[in-house]
């Protein structure tokens, strides 16, 4: 093996002086500018080190003279943004529901934020623009409500939720008439005709209805009224406006007062008191607002 | 240059001398994490899971639920401005393995729990395009039709005690009594709640007569995120 580098003969290449089996190996340099790049990314990393945080130690690690850190940072950009919106959201804090609404300025704010919050977490259930779906998730567009469709009751109602986790939930029990025996199925079957005559439908075994219209007077009048209008006091849904949380057939009615499905909404304290209020806002103004 | 040439020509002499500039970066990236005190933050509320929502995990991870939702809200104006508080390690320090995932073709579910309703999930799980038309999610009807049969939920808690959850020995004494009682609405849930508080209890699936895979499912999404009170904290109890 040769030890001496040599100049190649055809490339004009100093060689390693490395030689296999008569094969030579060529020392051809590195480009200048590669060159420059890497010694300028070695310097480049002194100085992130020196102002980064970079290196462990054994309990902690070094910090870097700029005492830079993401969550911190996270805390700065979201203070920059409050402050933006604080004209606003400091007017919001500080006003009742009503004000807000009455104030135009304040009213297109609180809209479009409430509209944000709104899909973010409750089109799951209640669907785009609050329409409702089947299975138990009321609309929020129309005028039947279930716990109160004023400004303060639909405040209330995100606050603390429905039959939720809350302390203070809004919460009420239909019996089950079905399950515990209270009503036998004949009965039951005659309170749904009833019901479906309450609602506006003409009666189909009017017999029945007028059976079932006497026990409804003593057993389901209190909450839902004689009527059929509900109350809102007790989340007892109007029977008299073929708005159905659980479907509106003759079956249906008669299942849910064999065994009644109750539902949840969660209590919304997560979003914070302003999102709380700019919802309120939105939801009233969906098109069923009291 | 003679060093270079001789270190080359040696094989053991090479051999050790690679093992010792793999192991700094590997020594260097690795240990730190378990002697650096910031690691994992020291906050309140955090709890091994309960049998039923750890058979729910077990669920979620057969399913591949991780394959389209993430588990870990990012500390981004944008993410917490969405979900809530950015997630934090102390948060999944239970987890074997952590479920932070790496790709969201649905939404981050680090912090849905408490977000709706029983109902709400059953119903999505069974049939999520019924709810959230536009949906991709595939259907997942067959929880509700699969029964739980965990004769040793035990020794799943001791398992997960011999990789360092703090698993009781109480918890581990009534972890098949608490599998069944956490999803019977008629059971006494008290023993249950104090061993692990915030856990969603009752007849979660709407079926009160069996105990389903939808159960423990529902019960896993909903203590998602609910364990750490964040109201209190600021980003300097968090900094890592």
């Amino acid at each position: 093996m040769a030890d001496q580098p040599e100049i190649d003969r055809l490339t004009g290449q100093k060689t390693t002086g490395h030689q296999w089996d008569g094969i030579k190996e060529l020392n051809t340099p590195l480009p200048k500018w590669w060159l420059y790049v890497f010694y300028a990314s070695i310097l480049f990393s002194l100085v992130y080190v020196v102002l980064y945080p970079a290196i462990p130690t054994l309990t902690g690690y070094t910090r870097g003279i700029l005492g830079y850190d993401q969550r911190v940072q996270l805390e700065a950009s979201l203070a920059e943004q409050a402050a933006a919106r604080a004209q606003y959201i400091d007017r919001i804090a500080a006003s009742d529901l009503a004000d807000i609404q009455s104030d135009a300025e304040l009213a297109t704010f609180a809209l479009a934020g409430g509209q944000t919050a709104f899909a973010d977490n409750c089109v799951p259930c209640h669907g785009l623009g609050g329409a409702g779906q089947d299975g138990g998730y009321p609309s929020l567009a129309d005028d039947d409500w279930l716990w109160g469709g004023t400004l303060d009751d639909i405040h209330q109602t995100l606050q603390v939720g429905i039959r939720a986790d809350h302390p203070q939930t809004r919460t009420s029990m239909m019996p089950a008439y079905g399950v515990l025996n209270m009503l036998d199925e004949g009965q039951i079957a005659d309170i749904a005709h009833h019901v479906l005559t309450l609602a506006g439908d003409a009666a189909e075994d009017a017999e029945a209805a007028a059976r079932g219209a006497e026990v409804y007077n003593i057993q389901c009048a209190a909450c839902h009224a004689a009527d059929g209008a509900g109350n809102t006091l007790l989340g007892a849904p109007a029977l008299n406006d073929r708005i159905w949380l659980y479907g509106g057939t003759h079956e249906e009615i008669a299942a849910q007062i064999y065994e009644p499905r109750h539902g949840v909404m969660p209590a919304w304290g997560r979003l914070g008191d302003d999102a709380i209020k700019m919802l309120t806002l939105y939801v009233h103004n969906l098109g069923g607002g009291e | 240059m003679r060093l270079h040439s001789h270190l080359e020509k040696n094989m053991p002499l090479m051999a050790v001398a690679v093992l010792i500039t793999v192991s700094i970066g590997g020594l260097v990236e690795i240990v730190p994490l378990y002697t650096i005190e910031s690691t994992i933050e020291e906050v309140d509320g955090v709890r091994p899971y309960s049998p039923l929502e750890l058979v729910g995990r077990n669920i979620y991870i057969r399913e591949g639920c991780y394959t389209c939702h993430s588990q870990m809200v990012r500390p981004f104006r944008d993410e917490v401005e969405r979900y809530g508080h950015y997630s934090i390690a102390a948060e999944s320090m239970y987890d074997h393995p952590f479920q932070w995932g790496s790709k969201r073709t649905g939404p981050d579910l680090a912090r849905v729990g408490g977000k709706y309703s029983n109902d709400w999930h059953v119903a999505h799980l069974i049939n999520p395009q019924a709810l959230v038309p536009d949906s991709v999610m595939p259907q997942y009807p067959f929880l509700m039709e699969s029964e739980l049969t965990l004769p040793n939920i035990a020794g799943h808690l001791e398992a997960n005690i011999a990789v360092g959850v703090p698993y009781s020995e109480e918890m581990v004494a009534e972890a098949a009594a608490d599998l069944a009682a956490q999803a019977d609405p008629t059971a006494d849930h008290s023993g249950l709640l104090e061993r692990y508080p915030g856990a969603a209890v009752g007849n979660i699936d709407g079926d009160a007569a069996r105990l389903t895979e939808m159960d423990a499912l529902v019960a896993y999404l909903q203590i998602l995120g609910q364990m750490v009170d964040f109201s209190e904290l600021t980003a300097e109890d968090l900094r890592q």
